[in-house]
């Protein structure tokens, strides 16, 4: 009954996108997580979280399955309500009024465990759709696509590495080249924040070092948090590693500092 | 506005080029819509080459289920919402026009009645309910017509589609809609004929509905609704809101994750549907000459899947092969073998799904 009322709370969120301009990060951080608490049937999947990220950093988020990874990204994208706790957006985006679409379009990009892409469109028609701006039906049947969009469109395809690809069908695409399409739509919604969940997840070598690169790349001028279970991939590109376990926080650092933790080595990489 | 209604225009006309199908279609509906009046009026009726208004009718008929075949795929095949209650917007539609018809009748009813029709006087009713008051008026029942289904899409779709409503269990609730809205008709108390429905017209906007310039009056202008209703559709698809459209029916979830309002989009495409199914139904009743509440059954709506998924869906001009195919079946069926129908259809689909499972449309396709 609680969970039905509180869906149907979550459904009353304000569809209104925040103004582009509003997200003010002056302060340094980009996303303040305090106190969060959610529970699914008795099942505490975050536990009083508390998480700041700072402005273009790349933050990478590890903990074994059901430490409340990906309930997190729920609450930030708007999926999930939390309990308790606040949820901002810089320091004047409430995270917690918005619906998911009107997160999205204040500046928060989210890419899914699963690839997830428009299997049936072509990629240039995948980024096109991406796209930043006022996404209603009515705009929509009019719409053209101006030459500066398609220009916007071949340099971020330029930065996932797929003009070669840019008329196929998303369908045809390879794991891997998947995962970089949904990262390209997220760019092209100039996000401020960029949460990417297992981006390496079945690819090859080859292509986790190009996952590499291109996450590397976007730090700075976005912020990225960047949720994996593949070690060796967090080491090639983390600065900061927040370690979570039963939905809080166990452990912040760089990856030696994590590594060496002895509760984060019982937890988690002492099996 | 006159150069984005240019501008509209060009891209109607970029989208109709990428469309052969599309092209073939609305070919051979003018050729029809030509040569049917032709072969009706100018030839003696002993002649051979003379059809006679039954077989133009029954082609008008055909005609108003390709446009609710095309509204159905508009909603289904480009967007995954199946809804197994599109019989009731068709019925709704048609409803509304023969209420018009009802009052068109006048004193020329069994009763002499010249405000109500027979079946108010047979229940001994003293006035007209409020709901038929304004119904003598053409205009007016034409905006009936629109906004009876519209407004009834836009609650149940707001509802459904706001709380997250999908898949089987939209389909579901649509059945419901449906089978609810057929056990009110059938009540004498509804004001709507009861079981008997609507019947005995005479006439509409003054002309005889049982002369043949009528007739072919009626089938011209259900010719041109299917037409515009399909360049419409075909609009609506090549443009980029057509494209989420898809990408709603592909993966909702990453369209909702990008910043589109997923519910608007759906609302919007199934009000737009069933106004579409509306006129269709209008279409449908001065034709056929009789509207009763089993036009709501349940399985009228499966029909109209069916009619979709056999002709091909997600491309618009399957669905008007899907839905003529399977009525020219119906008709040859019912009279050569009443009691096969149902297994015959049932027989298609299962070989369509199996066979086709992109339909004939899409068997074609394949093969050129």
């Amino acid at each position: 009954m609680r969970s039905a009322l509180d869906r149907l709370a979550s459904r009353s969120r304000s569809a209104k996108p925040a103004p582009r301009a509003a997200v003010d990060s002056s302060h340094g951080v980009i996303l303040y997580l305090e106190d969060i608490t959610v529970s699914f049937d008795g099942f505490r999947a975050l536990n009083a979280l508390t998480l700041y990220v700072e402005v273009g950093e790349l933050r990478c988020i590890i903990g074994p399955n059901g430490a409340g990874k990906t309930t997190m990204m729920d609450v930030i994208t708007g999926k999930t309500r939390p309990e308790t706790g606040s949820a901002w957006f810089g320091q004047t985006v409430d995270l917690l009024a918005l619906s998911e679409p009107a997160i999205a379009q204040s500046g928060i990009g989210r890419k899914f465990q699963k690839p997830t892409v428009f299997e049936n469109h072509s990629v240039f028609e995948n980024l096109e759709l991406a796209m930043a701006g006022p996404k209603t039906v009515w705009k929509w049947l009019a719409a053209r696509t101006t030459a500066e969009q398609v220009d916007h469109i071949d340099q971020v395809l330029q930065t996932i590495g797929l003009t070669e690809r840019r008329l196929d069908i998303a369908g045809a695409l390879s794991h891997g080249q998947k995962q970089w399409l949904e990262i390209g739509m997220l760019l092209m919604q100039d996000p401020q924040l960029l949460l990417v969940d297992e981006p390496v997840a079945g690819m090859t070598p080859q292509e986790v070092e190009r996952t590499a690169e291109l996450l590397v790349s976007l730090a700075g001028k976005h912020s990225v948090i960047v949720v994996e279970h593949d070690m060796e991939f967090v080491r090639s590109i983390a600065r900061t590693v927040t370690v979570l376990h039963e939905g809080s926080v166990l452990a912040q650092g760089s990856i030696d500092e994590v590594q060496a933790d002895a509760r984060v080595q019982q937890v988690y990489l002492g099996e | 506005m006159v150069k984005s209604s240019a501008q509209h225009g060009s891209r109607l006309m970029a989208a109709l080029r990428a469309d052969r199908g599309g092209r073939l279609f609305l070919g051979t509906l003018v050729i029809v819509s030509a040569i049917v009046p032709l072969l009706n009026l100018l030839p003696s009726p002993a002649s051979a080459l003379h059809l006679s208004n039954y077989t133009v009718t029954l082609i008008g008929k055909y005609m108003t289920y390709a446009i609710l075949a095309i509204a159905v795929d508009l909603i289904w095949g480009y967007c995954g919402i199946l809804s197994l209650g599109h019989g009731a917007f068709f019925a709704l539609g048609g409803y509304a026009m023969g209420m018009y018809l009802m009052r068109q009748i006048g004193t020329r009813g069994v009763y002499g009645n010249p405000i109500l029709p027979d079946f108010m006087v047979f229940l001994n009713w003293k006035e007209l309910p409020w709901f038929w008051e304004g119904f003598n008026a053409f205009p007016y029942a034409v905006l009936m017509i629109v906004l009876v289904p519209g407004v009834l899409a836009l609650v149940f779709g707001f509802l459904a589609f706001r709380s997250r409503v999908s898949g089987v269990y939209l389909s579901i609730i649509t059945q419901a809609l449906t089978y609810a809205l057929m056990l009110a008709f059938f009540r004498n108390d509804m004001g709507f004929g009861g079981n008997n429905g609507f019947t005995d017209f005479k006439d509409i906007l003054g002309f005889s509905l049982q002369s043949s310039a009528t007739r072919i009056a009626l089938f011209l202008a259900t010719a041109l609704a299917l037409g515009g209703c399909y360049v419409l559709c075909r609009f609506i698809i090549a443009s980029r809101a057509g494209r989420v459209i898809q990408a709603i029916r592909d993966a909702e979830n990453r369209a909702r994750f990008i910043g589109y309002r997923v519910e608007s989009y759906k609302l919007w495409l199934f009000v737009l549907s069933a106004v579409l199914s509306g006129i269709a139904g209008a279409l449908y009743v001065p034709q056929v000459g009789i509207i009763n509440p089993s036009e709501f059954s349940p399985t009228n709506s499966i029909e109209i899947v069916i009619w979709v998924a056999i002709g091909g869906r997600g491309t618009l001009y399957g669905a008007v092969v899907g839905a003529i195919l399977v009525n020219y079946a119906k008709t040859y069926f019912t009279d050569a073998l009443p009691s096969m129908w149902l297994y015959a259809l049932g027989a298609l689909f299962v070989i369509v799904t199996l066979f086709l499972p992109r339909g004939v449309v899409g068997a074609i396709r394949a093969r050129t």
